[in-house]
């Protein structure tokens, strides 16, 4: 499926990645979207003014470290939110239908069906006391409208197939026999692919997929970014691929959204970003990567931390670590959409080399 | 190697896995779970080497057996000339002021009921100062060198970033002036912005007190960027060694160049051609015979199942050591495919 031999891996064309920059089919469209979650030492803004599209059959990627509110933006996407957090303004709509105001049956009957997502820790976020099978086939019976409409002693029968058929699609041996098993009796990849064949079991048109990677080993992490990459290319869906990792990003992603401290900093197509990188904190996090193609260059970190968004201040929220900073970045700044499909959130942006 | 600080020979670390007293009745096998094996491995006075591999790999173990952390089932471990792989535990005591080892979770190894100030003391007080104030400088001074401010002294490392803490954790290692620095992991649980400040603080710190690194860690890119040698390890053995910029860019053994070509990278933009190694990283108990790659080598020939392979020189001055058959010359004269059409073969495997 994913051996050596396979042809070339497809590039995006310059053409695909500049139409779906420029406007083209949306499937998600994040405006001014905040969450806030209310703490005995104050308020933290997790996430501030986010404004983000996803094209239809892109790949997104969403890169920051930790805190920088990736996983609570899309927690709020998908309605995952719980008190005390709570989205405190700002439109998500998906495929048209506005998501913060729909009703719960309503967000039920989307989520999971036509947009799911994978977490990061696939042994916390599979339940343990459940075999494989069970936790498949609950996704089926809720939501594949084929399973469904069947009597009732046909759907368990037709069910078991297609959670077959899933876990033979992500690429799991003997996937009969495994079904019966539990989450603790499958390796980290295997269970990051369980959770995949969850997530697409009823063929979603948007797969988030929250640090699909990271507690996996290079070549496991080869293995699932090419079955998230075939899958996205033959069920033609949206992927939203959030990581730390920027290699991960170039090698994936059609377009970029680098988010710092709860905000988008930056965002534009991925070529460009990477080479022309706009915003102060792109730029540090670009120059304190070590690279493979020249281990000796020197790594320039970026100084101090994140800071805490506990009441954080109305000002630029890198202020503290940014070397372009003046008086002027110690007020509300907000996203700057460029001509050019690009978007930063800066008030002293690199311009064009 | 002239002058090899740290000099492994032939190390074996088994483990064995506890059977119940019914499965012991019931006659169930012994179940020993091969974490290092025959490893040979030396590490130069004032090098960095890098020790790469996926997780299960044993790095970690080889990386404590050598610091007598765990006890070697066999082999030899050589410190600064002398043999001590079986150093009684007080005199073992006093020669771990000489090595010292950096922990992957700086959530984890630190005592949560001390203060930083007394978790950085402690090598220096088992060492023998007892004096206080005395102490108490030395540890500010180090604390300070490692970029903490004076009013954190007295806290505890709940209080901390993990950056923070895992400067911490340096601190401690370096209190007692060692020769011989392990770092497991020391970055893997840091984000980007806060792994590169640690990197440079331990680039730094090695110039300063002209220390000898023992670096593990499976990011290829920091092992990069930091090493001077780089020892590759599969399911407890040692596939490739070699000086760093020939073992990432000429990579000689099959596992290493599947590893190099997975490791994602900004440059590539778009989905490179890879080796996409199938399948996960066999047990370690029962671990595959012959050459133990072989059950996921794009490369495997027919004998690989059978004959274990043995480190073959990859350079003239014999710096650059693999262990595959592809390059054993006796592999050709007893019929088995062409060594070279075999690496012709799967170098057409290789990214472009």
């Amino acid at each position: 499926m994913m051996g050596a031999d396979s042809p070339a891996a497809t590039v995006p064309s310059q053409a695909a990645v500049a139409s779906r920059a420029g406007g083209g089919d949306v499937i998600l469209r994040l405006r001014g979207l905040s969450t806030s979650f209310s703490t005995h030492d104050g308020v933290v803004k997790a996430v501030q003014d986010v404004d983000l599209d996803v094209m239809r059959g892109e790949c997104l990627g969403i890169v920051g470290e930790s805190g920088s509110g990736k996983s609570v933006t899309f927690a709020s996407v998908m309605g995952l939110i719980k008190p005390p957090g709570r989205i405190t303004s700002g439109s998500v709509l998906f495929d048209g239908v506005e998501l913060t105001t729909l009703a719960p049956p309503a967000m039920r009957a989307l989520r999971g069906k036509r947009m799911a997502m994978t977490m990061q820790d696939a042994l916390t976020a599979l339940n343990p006391s459940m075999t494989v099978e069970t936790q498949l086939c609950e996704v089926i019976l809720a939501h594949d409208d084929e399973v469904v409409k069947l009597p009732r002693r046909q759907r368990m029968t037709q069910a078991r197939a297609r959670a077959v058929e899933m876990m033979a699609l992500v690429g799991i041996p003997s996937p009969q026999s495994r079904l019966r098993e539990y989450p603790h009796q499958f390796s980290g990849g295997m269970r990051q692919r369980i959770m995949i064949a969850i997530a697409l079991a009823c063929k979603p048109q948007l797969l988030i997929a929250d640090e699909p990677t990271t507690a996996l080993d290079v070549t496991i992490q080869a293995q699932v970014l090419e079955l998230i990459a075939d899958l996205r290319a033959s069920l033609g869906m949206s992927v939203v691929l959030i990581t730390h990792d920027l290699g991960v990003v170039a090698e994936q992603c059609d377009r970029v959204v680098v988010m710092y401290a709860g905000q988008v900093m930056e965002s534009g197509p991925t070529a460009e970003v990477i080479a022309h990188p706009r915003h102060p904190y792109t730029r540090g996090l670009l120059a304190s990567m070590p690279r493979l193609e020249d281990p000796t260059a020197p790594i320039r970190p970026i100084q101090g931390m994140v800071p805490s968004l506990i009441n954080f201040p109305s000002q630029c929220r890198f202020y503290s670590r940014c070397d372009r900073r003046q008086d002027a970045c110690l007020a509300n700044i907000g996203l700057r959409q460029h001509p050019d499909g690009r978007a930063t959130r800066c008030l002293f942006p690199e311009t064009a080399p | 190697m002239s002058d090899p600080i740290l000099s492994v020979q032939g190390l074996v670390k088994h483990y064995e896995k506890d059977r119940s007293a019914v499965e012991r009745l019931l006659g169930k096998p012994r179940m020993v779970v091969h974490a290092v094996n025959k490893v040979d491995l030396d590490v130069g006075r004032g090098e960095t080497l890098g020790l790469i591999g996926e997780s299960g790999c044993g790095k970690s173990t080889l990386g404590r057996t050598v610091l007598r952390l765990h006890e070697p089932t066999a082999g030899t471990i050589r410190f600064d000339g002398a043999d001590i792989t079986t150093l009684e535990p007080k005199a073992l005591m006093l020669l771990r002021s000489r090595m010292q080892i950096v922990f992957q979770d700086p959530y984890a190894s630190l005592n949560p009921r001390k203060t930083v100030r007394e978790i950085v003391g402690m090598p220096l007080l088992i060492q023998g100062m007892k004096d206080t104030a005395q102490r108490d400088d030395r540890v500010h001074a180090m604390l300070r060198r490692v970029g903490l401010r004076d009013d954190q002294f007295g806290r505890y490392p709940h209080q901390f970033s993990g950056g923070q803490r895992q400067r911490i954790g340096i601190a401690r290692a370096l209190i007692s002036h060692p020769e011989l620095v392990v770092c497991d992991e020391p970055v893997s649980a840091l984000d980007v912005s806060i792994k590169a400040q640690i990197l440079e603080l331990l680039s730094e710190l090695k110039s300063e007190l002209g220390l000898t690194y023992l670096f593990i860690s499976h990011d290829i890119a920091v092992v990069a960027h930091l090493a001077d040698r780089i020892a590759v390890m599969y399911l407890g053995e040692i596939v490739e060694v070699g000086p760093a910029r020939e073992v990432m860019q000429a990579p000689r053994h099959p596992y290493t160049r599947a590893l190099m070509s997975a490791v994602p990278r900004v440059e590539a933009l778009g989905r490179r051609q890879r080796i996409v190694l199938k399948g996960d990283l066999p047990s370690p108990i029962n671990p595959p015979s012959g050459c133990k790659f072989h059950t996921r080598c794009p490369a495997a020939m027919p004998r690989c199942a059978t004959q274990a392979p043995t480190a073959l020189s990859m350079n003239a001055d014999a710096t650059h050591l693999a262990a595959c058959l592809l390059y054993d010359a006796s592999a050709r004269a007893s019929g088995a495919p062409e060594a070279g059409t075999a690496a012709a073969r799967f170098s057409q495997k290789e990214p472009s």
